[in-house]
């Protein structure tokens, strides 16, 4: 239990972090560093097992249809990350608490950076690789905001869009190359997909997967030739350019290398791929960041080459060379992290970050520059600490790749000549910051030493160089072995960690590298100037402009397909569905199938004939708007005739019904609008629409009729079968609608009541004047409520309910049921406002239809949450008979409940609707709103 | 019978799609409903056309397919919710813009063609 803890923990101090900004920078600082140290405490038991080669797992379904499961992963890879990323973590919060000034947002950034450290976390201990992906994408999106974390300053938004818009694009062909991945091995767990190694390099998918994998890879962690927004992502505050780009985010991608080298390592493509990569990478930032001036932009630069040198390791394919990189990993993190934190310092101290004006800090700050000289130190690869062990060990790879004649000399050559840049660009940081004369128009003036605490992180970080640098074996040996262990499944090559291992090849192109390095800092003059014989490329104005570029096409693109205009969707609409459906139409073949016609009998060919002439008319009438509303009608009924006709009685009534409600809705929409349709469309484009139209009408005829005489199985015979035992019902429609699917159902008067209440909210306080007449010069009849209807109309009221409520009672048994009965009811209640007004009805009727609405949906749940009291799914129906005195046997099903909850949504819902819309007109209105217009 | 009936659904659609494809709001609503009512006869058809076999048990002999029945009835209720409130939607709209043209604020003046230029200002 303790692995999701220890990712959850950030999380959950993210959002607890803020509350403590009340209590003052320190009080926060504090409160954001306890999720680290209790994950520390919870991972420090594990550390016996994981110290034997040893795997804790934790697994928990999530989604397994997908492959998704909550599964977390501790072995001694995930756990060097965990501990770089939770101590490194711990350090910069601390760093932060002097680095932000005053006034900026403390809890916002350190929210960020929990969020950020839980997500981190989040892929190194995921043992789920879609799991992984969701973690992967979160440190995505975190490091958008924090890069951006400056929010007025325009170079860190678009530093953070860069980065966000590389890194982003690198995770979704990762995600491809998860996906096929998990096609391939059929499962998406670590263990799986490890254990599959062979069978994924086999496969013929392999070099597509490597790719889109490495893409994720190669983004994440700045390589060559997507290096390039990590140097823009140095707009950032130093705090996080120390955590995310030095020590932790960029590793991402390495880790990604690691943790799936067993599974795709060891093949031709990953060898060529990933080391030459890793090598342009390598000597292509080592390059670059001898030429920057901006102290961060040099850090910036060796970091990608120091990435470089991580992948190259990696793609060397040994086993050696992978226990370097591992180590590797540990000692950039350690001497980068604490040489941006001097670096922060510096820019703090001084206001500025350009090495041209920074010069002669020694006397200034010697504390800082102690540290900073040792941290670079260790850069460029000098004895007794860390940086210099894994690189001797980068040499000794270098110089045992067996490739073909010559090329064996390229990897020597590549490594010493990124060494003599390395020791260069660590000279000039050293010297060109704390020595070579006096600063120069600094901002401010004089610099002094930062607060006590703000050196201490650095200080751990340079005590911990030191100490790896003299005593590897004690200090990180156990946690190497263990990742190395990991990185490798279980199988370590020998190596010793030693402070020195003698005369031999790879100190002597130390020290080639070092005196070489020195030279080229003294001649570097010479080299700015050879430099700027070529042109310079700023990537941010190539990426911006090529975003732009694609914004703009996109635009274009989308002002072509969205126009505004309603009705062309609607024909593209349609247009689509036509272009869709007409293929898997045309391989059908033959429309009339096996079962061949059945003859017609004159009723119902009468009907049809009726009903596809009113169809027409209203299509062809259409502008005359009663005329059509009234053919409208006719169809209505004739579809409900149909039903009846066609064994569905409970269709029948409903389709009868709602007929009449909706042509009431319509009549009265009608009231409120023009009641004529000019003609608006040219006569090229009705024809048009009458084509279109036609094509769909026939294509629906093709389609019914082949489906109608094709040989069909149904689902239904559970339904017929159980109706009456389980559901306590005979008709059987009525006992899917409440029991069977009575799920369904639920959602369904849902929407019906999200409808109305969508149509109340729509036409509250809104106000339509209608026309004074029809349109055709007829005025409104002054008798708006005629006696005779009134007359008719009151008395039929209880004996429309009594119908309905006895059609509700039978509706188990007979047709009926709940969605008739509300419609009666509704009819009845509709007839009432029309025969005798608005205001006179509602005076009337003593509850609210929202109310109604609310009642039904509370019903149809208690009905439906009734059966867990019993331990029932939900939903789950029972039944039993009564005997009343006088009345007799009586069925009573708790479906009934449901039907009741049906009932009310039914008539609220109707009944919103159509009063919402009567209440428009400021005749009827109870309260005028404000008039429209 | 199946002929004719696929001749109903096939009309309604035709004549739904020629009114949906109208320019004012209410020709759309009524060419909507007609082309429900065409949805609606089509998938009840899904069960097959069968006479005198209500599935109500006990009553016949043989039982016509009851799931689609069961589809249909809910389809229509929602579908009358669906029209009532695309109505609304249209009242909405006229009362806003003083105009029942579906394409709401735009012109009503003739939107045939070379929509696109006319629109172009709007995205940014």
């Amino acid at each position: 239990m303790s692995l999701p803890l220890v990712v959850m923990l950030p999380f959950l101090g993210a959002i607890a972090a803020p509350l403590f900004a009340q209590g003052g920078r320190t009080a926060i600082a504090i409160a954001s560093s306890v999720p680290a140290l209790i994950a520390l405490a919870a991972l420090y038991p594990q550390w016996q097992v994981l110290a034997d080669g040893g795997v804790v797992l934790f697994h928990q379904p999530w989604l397994p249809a997908l492959g998704l499961s909550l599964s977390f992963r501790l072995d001694g890879l995930s756990l060097l990350f965990a501990l770089l990323i939770l101590i490194i973590g711990l350090l910069i919060i601390l760093y932060s608490r002097y680095y932000l000034k005053p006034k900026e947002n403390i809890a916002k950034f350190y929210a960020l950076l929990l969020c950020f450290k839980g997500a981190m976390l989040g892929i190194v201990m995921s043992s789920n690789l879609l799991l992984m992906l969701i973690f992967w994408e979160l440190t995505s999106l975190v490091s958008f905001l924090l890069i951006g974390f400056w929010t007025h300053k325009q170079d860190a938004r678009r530093g953070a869009r860069m980065a966000l818009a590389v890194t982003g694009g690198g995770g979704l062909a990762l995600l491809a190359g998860i996906l096929i991945i998990g096609n391939i091995v059929g499962s998406f767990e670590l263990d799986d997909v490890l254990a599959a190694g062979d069978q994924i390099k086999a496969h013929a998918m392999y070099p597509v997967v490597l790719t889109l994998v490495l893409l994720g890879a190669f983004t994440k962690s700045a390589q060559f030739p997507f290096h390039f927004w990590l140097p823009h992502a140095m707009q950032a505050p130093t705090p996080v350019s120390a955590y995310l780009h030095s020590a932790t985010m960029v590793k991402a991608g390495i880790f990604l290398m690691a943790r799936l080298y067993p599974a795709l390592a060891g093949t031709e493509q990953w060898f060529y791929m990933v080391s030459f990569t890793g090598m342009a990478t390598l000597l292509l930032g080592a390059y670059t960041a001898m030429l920057k001036h901006d102290l961060k932009g040099l850090l910036a630069y060796s970091t990608v080459s120091h990435l470089g040198l991580i992948t190259l390791l990696f793609g060397m394919g040994t086993k050696l060379a992978a226990v370097a990189a591992v180590f590797h990993v540990i000692n950039h993190a350690t001497f980068k992290a604490s040489l941006f934190m001097a670096a922060g310092i510096i820019d703090h101290e001084t206001g500025t970050r350009d090495m041209r004006r920074i010069n002669g800090l020694w006397r200034y700050m010697p504390h800082t520059a102690t540290l900073a000289m040792v941290a670079a130190s260790s850069m460029a690869g000098v004895p007794l600490l860390n940086g210099f062990l894994s690189k001797e060990m980068f040499f000794a790879e270098s110089l045992d790749l067996n490739l073909p004649g010559l090329w064996a000399w390229l990897p020597p050559i590549i490594a010493t000549l990124a060494g003599i840049f390395s020791v260069a660009y660590s000279v000039r940081f050293v010297h060109d910051v704390f020595f070579n004369g006096k600063p120069v128009d600094l901002p401010v003036f004089p610099p002094h030493e930062p607060p006590r605490y703000m050196k201490i992180p650095v200080e751990i970080l340079v005590f911990a160089c030191v100490m790896v640098g003299i005593f590897p074996a004690i200090s990180v040996g156990p946690l190497l072995f263990a990742a190395a262990s990991a990185t490798l499944g279980g199988d370590v090559p020998d190596y010793h960690l030693t402070f020195a291992h003698g005369l031999n090849l790879p100190l002597l192109m130390s020290f080639v590298a070092f005196f070489g390095g020195l030279l080229m800092y003294s001649q570097r003059q010479r080299f700015f100037d050879f430099h700027a014989r070529f042109k310079e490329i700023d990537e941010k104005a190539v990426f911006e402009a090529a975003v732009a570029r694609v914004t703009e096409a996109a635009n274009r693109l989308t002002a072509r397909l969205e126009n505004g205009s309603l009705q062309r969707y609607a024909m593209l609409l349609v247009l689509s569905v036509i272009v869709i459906a007409a293929a898997p139409l045309a391989n059908l073949g033959l429309f009339i199938g096996a079962n061949g016609l059945t003859p017609v009998d004159a009723p119902t060919g009468i009907a049809v004939a009726v009903l596809i002439i009113a169809a027409i008319m209203t299509a062809v009438m259409h502008r005359e708007r009663f005329y059509a509303l009234v053919l409208l009608s006719v169809v209505g009924l004739i579809v409900a005739l149909g039903f009846a006709r066609f064994s569905a009685p409970d269709l029948a009534m409903t389709q009868l019904s709602v007929e009449v409600v909706t042509i009431v809705l319509l009549m009265l929409a009608l009231y409120y609008m023009p009641s004529w349709t000019p003609i608006e469309s040219s006569s090229g484009r009705r024809l048009r629409d009458l084509l279109i139209a036609l094509v769909a009408g026939g294509g629906m005829t093709l389609i019914t009729l082949a489906m109608l005489t094709r040989p069909f199985s149904s689902i239904s015979d559970f339904f017929l079968a159980n109706s009456k035992p389980e559901g306590g019902g005979t008709n059987v429609v009525n006992v899917i609608l409440v029991d069977f699917r009575g799920f369904d159902t639920l959602g369904e008067i849902t929407v019906l009541a999200i409808a109305a209440l969508g149509i109340y909210a729509m036409l509250k306080n809104t106000a339509l004047t209608p026309p004074p007449g029809d349109g055709q010069g007829h005025p409104w009849t002054r008798d708006t409520h005629p006696m005779m209807l009134r007359q008719i109309a009151r008395p039929m009221l209880p004996l429309a309910l009594m119908v309905s409520v006895y059609i509700f009672l039978r509706g188990h048994n007979l047709p009926g049921g709940g969605f008739i009965a509300g419609l009666v009811t509704s009819v009845a209640l509709i007839l009432q406002y029309v025969a005798s007004g608005m205001d006179w009805t509602e005076d009337r009727i003593p509850f609210k239809y929202h109310n109604m609405i609310g009642l039904g949906l509370l019903f149809a749940v208690i009905a439906g949450a009734g059966s867990l009291a019993f331990s029932y799914p939900f939903l789950t129906s029972t039944f039993g008979h009564i005997h009343w005195p006088f009345v007799g046997e009586f069925e009573l099903a708790s479906a009934m409940i449901f039907d009741l909850g049906v009932y009310l949504t039914v008539i609220g819902a109707t009944l919103l609707a159509l009063v919402s819309i009567g209440r428009l007109s400021p005749h009827s209105a109870i309260k005028p709103g404000p008039e429209a217009n | 019978m199946e002929l004719v009936f696929a001749l109903a659904i096939g009309t309604l659609t035709a004549s739904g799609v020629y009114l949906l494809l109208r320019a004012r709001t209410f020709p759309v609503v009524v060419g909507l409903t007609l082309l429900s009512y065409g949805v609606n006869l089509f998938l009840f058809s899904t069960g097959r056309l069968a006479t005198g076999a209500q599935p109500i048990i006990g009553s016949t002999e043989s039982y016509t397919d009851p799931l689609p029945q069961a589809l249909v009835l809910t389809a229509i209720v929602i579908g009358f919710a669906m029209t009532a409130f695309v109505v609304v939607l249209s009242l909405r709209s006229l009362a806003d813009h003083d105009d029942d043209h579906v394409n709401g604020d735009q012109s009503s003046s003739e939107p045939d063609s070379a929509a696109p230029e006319k629109r172009e200002g709007h995205d940014q």
